[in-house]
C-alpha cells in the first residue's frame, strides 16, 4: 500500500516538475505555475508517508496556498504572453547539469551519514538481534516546536538569525517599491 | 449474505467511505436549502414574497417554496451551458470543479458528532487538523483566479485579482486569529482532569487535533472559546466572511462595478458550481466556527449533551445538535448579506492589514502573558 502510494505520489512529482519548465502543449505561464501547485501537493503526499504530518500540512498552506497564489497574482498582474520557446543553451545546460549533480551528492552524503550504519542493522536483524527498528521519524508538532525553540540543544538561533533576515528582505522590498523618492 | 455485509463493514476503509458518503448525502440537502434560505430571508428582509410556490412535483402541496432546489437544479441543467469564443478552455472547464472541492474536503476533518456505536464521527481524525484546514482553504483562492484568467475578459480579471489579495490578506489574519485558541486547548495538563468516557474518546488525539478542541469547550457555557477568546471570535468570523466572498467582502463579483466579477463568461451548470462551491464553503466556515469557539457537537446541558454518546440515540442527537449550530451560522451570514453595504477596496485592505493584524497579533501576546501569569 505505501509502496503504491510512494510510487504514486513520486510520479506526480516527477511529471508535473517537468511540465512546469519543458510543457510540450504550451508555454503559458499560468499552466507552468499550475503544474508547480499539483508538483507541491504531491510533495506534501511525500511527507505524509513519511509520517511528516506538521511538514504535509504546511508544505500546502504556504507552498501551494499563499507563495503560489502570489505567483499567480503576479503573473496574471504582469500579463505575460506565451513566453517564446528558447534555444537550448550548451553553457546553461552544463551549468543545471551540474547543479543537479551538486545537489544530488549533497543528498547523497548526508542521506549515507544518517543511513550509513543501515546494512549492520539488517545484519543484526537477520542473525536474531532486536534492536535493529527502523530509524524513528518524529513527526509530531510538539516535537518540532521543541526542537526549533528549547534553549539548550534548539535551533533558536539559527531561527531567530533566519527571522531577522526575513525582516530585513521585507525592510528592503518596502524601501524598494515606494513611489516617491526620498 | 448478512456475514459478508458485517465482514464488510469490519474493513476500516468501508466504515471511511461510508462516513464520506454521509457527509455528502447530508451537506449536498443543506447546500441547496441555504440557497433557499437566503432568497426566502433576503425577501423577508425586503418586504418581499420570496419564492414560496414550488411545493412537491405535479401535486398542488406548496409546502412553503421547500421544493425550489428542485426547480433551481433543474433549470441549471437543462439550461444552454454557452462557452464564450474567447475563453481559455481547459482553465475555464477546471475552475468551477477547483472551486468546489476545497469546502468538501475541508469537511473530512471537521468532527461533525461523538460516537455512533464504536465509530468517532469524523472522517479524518488528523492531529494536524487544524493546519489541513488552514491549508485546504487557503486553496480555494483558485477557483475564483483561474475562473477570472479563463474567461479572458477585463471584468473577470479584476474580480480574479481582487480575489487573490483579499483571501492572502484574510488568511493572515485568520491563521493568527486561532493560535490563542490552541495556547488555551492544547494545555496537556487539562486533559488529565477528564471525565472516563472523554479519556476513551480523545484516545490517541493530538493537542492540534479538533475533538480536543471540543473536549476543551465541553464543560459549561462560559468554556466556549466565543466568550473566552472573544477578540478571536470576532476576527476569525470576520475573516470567514472574506474568504468565502460573502458580503461586505464580495468585491470579487461584485455586481455593481464588475458585472458579475469572476462568473461573468459563466452560464448553467458551471455557473451553478460557482454558486454551491459558494455555499459549500459556507457550510464550511460555519462549522469550522462551531468546532473551534462554540463548542462543537456539546451543549452545556449535562451529561447526556457534553460527554462522547454512549447509545446510538444520543449520537445522533450530538449530529443534530451541530448541525443546528452550523445552521444559526448560516441564517447570521445570510442576514448580514442584506443588511450591509459592501466595502470599498482601499477599506478592505486597511482592515485586513492595518486592523486585524496587529489586533491578532496583541491578543496572541496578551494570552501569552496570562497563561504565564497564571501558570507561575
Amino acid at each position: 500500500m505505501e509502496g503504491t502510494l510512494f510510487n504514486i505520489f513520486a510520479g506526480l512529482t516527477l511529471l508535473s516538475a517537468f511540465m512546469v519548465v519543458a510543457n510540450p502543449f504550451s508555454r503559458n505561464p499560468v499552466t507552468s505555475a499550475m503544474f508547480l501547485v499539483t508538483a507541491m501537493i504531491s510533495i506534501s503526499g511525500l511527507f505524509v508517508l513519511l509520517g511528516a504530518y506538521f511538514l504535509a500540512a504546511v508544505q500546502i498552506l504556504v507552498y501551494a496556498g499563499a507563495v503560489m497564489v502570489l505567483f499567480l497574482f503576479v503573473i496574471m498582474l504582469l500579463d505575460l504572453r506565451e513566453a517564446a520557446r528558447r534555444k537550448l543553451n550548451l553553457i546553461s545546460l552544463a551549468m543545471g547539469i551540474m547543479a543537479v549533480g551538486a545537489l544530488f551528492s549533497v543528498y547523497k552524503s548526508s542521506l549515507e551519514s544518517t543511513y550509513g550504519e543501515a546494512p549492520q542493522q539488517h545484519e543484526a536483524a537477520n542473525t536474531g538481534q532486536a534492536e535493529a527498528k527502523p530509524a524513528k521519524v518524529v513527526g509530531s508538532t510538539r516535537a518540532l516546536g521543541q526542537a526549533l525553540f528549547s534553549k539548550d540543544n534548539g535551533f533558536i538561533l539559527p531561527f531567530e538569525i533566519v527571522s531577522i533576515l526575513l525582516l530585513v528582505a521585507m525592510v528592503g522590498v518596502i524601501l524598494l517599491s515606494r513611489k516617491e523618492p526620498r | 449474505m448478512p456475514a459478508s455485509i458485517t465482514g464488510l463493514f469490519a474493513e476500516p476503509w468501508a466504515l471511511t467511505l461510508l462516513k464520506v458518503i454521509a457527509v455528502f448525502v447530508v451537506v449536498m440537502p443543506m447546500v441547496a436549502y441555504s440557497v433557499v434560505a437566503e432568497r426566502r430571508i433576503s425577501a423577508w428582509i425586503q418586504d418581499r414574497v420570496g419564492p414560496n410556490r414550488v411545493g412537491i412535483p405535479f401535486t398542488n402541496i406548496k409546502l412553503l417554496g421547500l421544493g425550489q432546489p428542485l426547480a433551481d437544479g433543474l433549470k441549471a441543467l437543462v439550461k444552454e451551458d454557452f462557452t464564450p469564443g474567447h475563453v481559455r478552455k481547459v482553465f475555464f472547464w477546471m475552475a468551477p470543479a477547483v472551486a468546489m472541492v476545497p469546502s468538501f474536503v475541508v469537511l473530512a476533518v471537521v468532527p461533525f458528532g461523538s460516537m455512533l456505536g464504536s465509530q468517532k464521527m469524523v472522517i479524518a481524525d488528523l492531529n494536524v487538523g487544524i493546519l489541513f484546514t488552514f491549508g485546504i482553504v487557503s486553496l480555494g483562492v483558485y477557483g475564483v483566479v483561474l475562473a477570472g484568467y479563463a474567461s479572458n475578459s477585463k471584468y473577470s480579471f479584476l474580480g480574479g485579482i481582487r480575489s487573490t489579495a483579499q483571501m492572502i490578506s484574510y488568511e493572515i489574519a485568520m491563521g493568527l486569529a486561532v493560535v490563542p485558541v490552541f495556547m488555551l486547548a492544547a494545555d496537556p495538563t487539562w486533559q488529565k482532569g477528564l471525565s472516563q468516557s472523554w479519556s476513551v474518546y480523545l484516545e490517541g488525539a493530538g493537542l492540534l487535533n479538533l475533538s480536543s478542541v471540543i473536549a476543551y469547550q465541553s464543560d459549561t457555557l462560559f468554556h466556549w472559546l466565543m466568550f473566552k477568546q472573544p477578540i478571536a471570535f470576532a476576527i476569525f468570523l470576520i475573516a470567514i466572511f472574506a474568504e468565502t466572498n460573502r458580503l461586505p467582502f464580495d468585491l470579487p463579483e461584485s455586481e455593481t462595478e464588475l458585472v458579475a466579477g469572476y462568473h461573468t463568461e459563466y452560464s448553467s451548470m458551471s455557473f451553478a458550481l460557482f454558486f454551491m462551491g459558494e455555499y459549500a464553503a459556507m457550510i464550511a466556515g460555519s462549522a469550522l466556527m462551531v468546532v473551534l469557539f462554540c463548542g462543537g457537537w456539546t451543549l452545556p446541558l449535562g451529561d447526556f449533551f457534553n460527554t462522547p454518546a454512549q447509545s446510538l440515540g444520543q449520537g445522533l442527537v450530538h449530529i443534530g445538535v451541530f448541525i443546528a449550530k452550523i445552521a444559526m451560522f448560516l441564517v447570521l451570514m445570510i442576514w448580514i448579506r442584506w443588511m450591509l453595504p459592501r466595502f470599498r477596496y482601499d477599506q478592505l485592505m486597511n482592515i485586513g492589514w492595518k486592523r486585524f493584524l496587529p489586533l491578532s497579533l496583541a491578543n496572541i501576546i496578551f494570552t501569552a502573558i496570562v497563561l504565564w501569569v497564571l501558570h507561575s
